[in-house]
């Protein structure tokens, strides 16, 4: 019976599969028909998807070259917007988690700061730009914090959420036992709302690539939403799909991680 | 002085819309002995489990308190251990993680190798050897309730606190597990509170048995010695004519009297507690 089911499902996927190929191809299909054919190297209008595929596999073919402050590879792009990401997104990860845990044990602390939560959350991190830039004084900096204030909000409302709905007796065995703030936090606490704390850092990581191409467009220099916007000066449009392409390709890698990770940290009562 | 005292407790939660307070029961006043294992026995909502709560110091008395060796309670502790109803295993640990948990809590000083050992001890005893690294929620509710009962008896407490420990377990493998229990006991002479609704488990457990009255403001309605000698066998005690007096006598209680005890005048005082000598029968 199980087998039965096991194998129904395999058959799905496999039949989704060629529907997703059957997509691309009529998309594919339908790009290349309503774009001109690019002339002897030059492209007149949108490109095509056989100039961008030419183009993307020349820039994946070398991606660590640097001829100066405005011709840099796409992997060195890469690198900038990723090692941004990676600080700015660890910085607020620690916060948003040591702070949700506080706020999940405490719901008086919780009620009192919800308010201000509320109101910060909603806000684009790009608007916070201007004072990081008067404050910091240093553009690279600026985006950093860009990444923090986009990743913090829904890993902390998640991990205080994921904190409140720790089952009662959990809490109970910790404190029967007498465990130390440090293995309550670290044994119990982290453990048993790891599936919601997760679930709030792959919300964050996401909004945290998105905010970090827009944010790398406005400060400029280096990272790969500089380089969309130094190609697009440049009209260099196929340059600017593959570059767009790329950031999808990452996005997805990103989050695949978490979800490996959601995967592993998941428990069953 | 007894061992663990629970003196004239009281809980009150408060009642609805904020308005008054409502009595879960009052004036509960009883002394357990060491190395006795007392059962309470009463309808749901007479707070049998809420004076459980107390005694681990996971609530608080309204009025009285609870003295267990001489010290007043007031927070939770090694000392009381607790097994739950639910059983209250970490799900994402293994059976030897959770019980080692409690094992290093208990013993700090204790190197990892010693640690290691006593926690298998433990694992063998209740006969988990070969699920040591298995995570709860694969195991049957007798399986779990295993690794509930070793880790409350690896920390070594002077009192163990049954929840209705075995109300989430299969008719088939309670009994299984209740001779555990009671051969674990043995072995350690603990101080047992337990609390349930199961009458014939609180004959075969139990040296006294105490029979709380209908709730709101439920009372201490009496406390039934049990005499039967042991080791008790199960089918053996089935056919005494003493075993089958004092089951009737409880059952009867539960019955009908409680709403009418609950109610007596008589009865409102700390000296409703009347401790009789039930039965002392051979077998």
């Amino acid at each position: 019976m199980n087998g039965t089911v096991h194998f129904a499902k395999v058959k799905e996927r496999q039949k989704a599969w060629v529907v997703s190929l059957l997509f691309l191809l009529i998309f594919l299909c339908f790009w290349q028909l309503s774009t001109k054919p690019s002339v002897g190297g030059k492209t007149e209008g949108l490109p095509g998807p056989v100039s961008v595929a030419q183009r993307a596999w020349e820039m994946v073919s070398d991606p660590f070259y640097d001829r100066g402050a405005n011709d840099k590879g796409i992997g060195i792009q890469l690198l900038y917007s990723l090692g941004r990401l990676a600080v700015g997104y660890t910085a607020a990860s620690v916060v948003a988690i040591f702070l949700g845990v506080v706020l999940g044990l405490y719901p008086t602390l919780y009620g009192a700061l919800n308010p201000y939560i509320q109101i910060l959350k909603p806000i684009s991190p790009l608007a916070w730009m201007p004072l990081f830039l008067y404050t910091i004084k240093n553009s690279a900096w600026a985006a950093v914090m860009v990444v923090f204030m986009s990743s913090i909000w829904p890993t902390l409302a998640n991990t205080a959420f994921g904190v409140i709905s720790i089952k009662r007796d959990y809490l109970n065995v910790s404190s029967l036992l007498q465990l130390s703030w440090l293995s309550r936090f670290f044994k119990v606490i982290l453990p048993a709302a790891a599936p919601a704390i997760v679930a709030g850092l792959r919300i964050s990581i996401g909004g945290a690539w998105i905010a970090i191409v827009a944010a790398e467009m406005l400060i400029g220099g280096t990272g790969i939403g500089y380089f969309v916007w130094n190609e697009w000066n440049n009209l260099q449009l196929t340059s600017v799909v593959s570059a767009i392409l790329t950031i999808g390709g990452v996005g997805v890698l990103l989050d695949a991680g978490f979800a490996r990770l959601a995967k592993k940290l998941a428990y069953t009562e | 002085m007894a061992f663990l005292e629970i003196e004239k407790v009281s809980k009150y939660f408060p009642g609805f819309n904020g308005k008054g307070a409502l009595c879960v029961f009052k004036d509960v006043h009883f002394h357990i002995e060491k190395g006795e294992f007392v059962t309470m026995v009463g309808h749901s909502g007479c707070g049998k489990t809420t004076l459980l709560n107390i005694i681990a110091g996971f609530e608080t008395p309204n009025e009285g308190g609870i003295v267990l060796d001489g010290k007043e309670i007031t927070d939770p502790g090694l000392d009381r251990m607790v097994v739950f109803q639910n059983f209250a295993l970490m799900p994402w640990m293994t059976v030897r993680d959770n019980i080692r948990l409690a094992v290093r809590a208990a013993y700090h000083q204790w190197d990892r190798r010693r640690v290691d050992e006593y926690v298998q001890q433990y694992i063998n005893m209740v006969g988990l050897a070969g699920s040591e690294d298995k995570k709860p929620a694969v195991l049957s509710g007798g399986m779990r309730q295993r690794v509930g009962l070793a880790r409350a008896f690896a920390v070594q407490p002077k009192v163990l606190l049954l929840d209705e420990p075995f109300a989430q377990i299969d008719a088939l493998t309670r009994g299984v597990i209740q001779e555990e229990l009671i051969r674990m006991w043995m072995a350690t002479k603990n101080t047992v509170f337990m609390v349930t609704h199961d009458v014939d488990e609180a004959i075969l457990l139990s040296d006294k048995i105490a029979l709380m009255s209908d709730g709101p403001e439920a009372r201490l309605a009496d406390v039934t010695k049990v005499s039967f000698p042991r080791p008790r066998v199960r089918e053996q005690l089935a056919e005494l004519p003493e075993y089958a007096r004092i089951r009737r006598n409880i059952m009867q209680f539960l019955k009908d009297c409680a709403r009418e005890i609950s109610t007596d005048s008589k009865l409102k005082g700390a000296d409703a507690v009347v401790v009789r000598q039930e039965a002392s029968a051979e077998i």
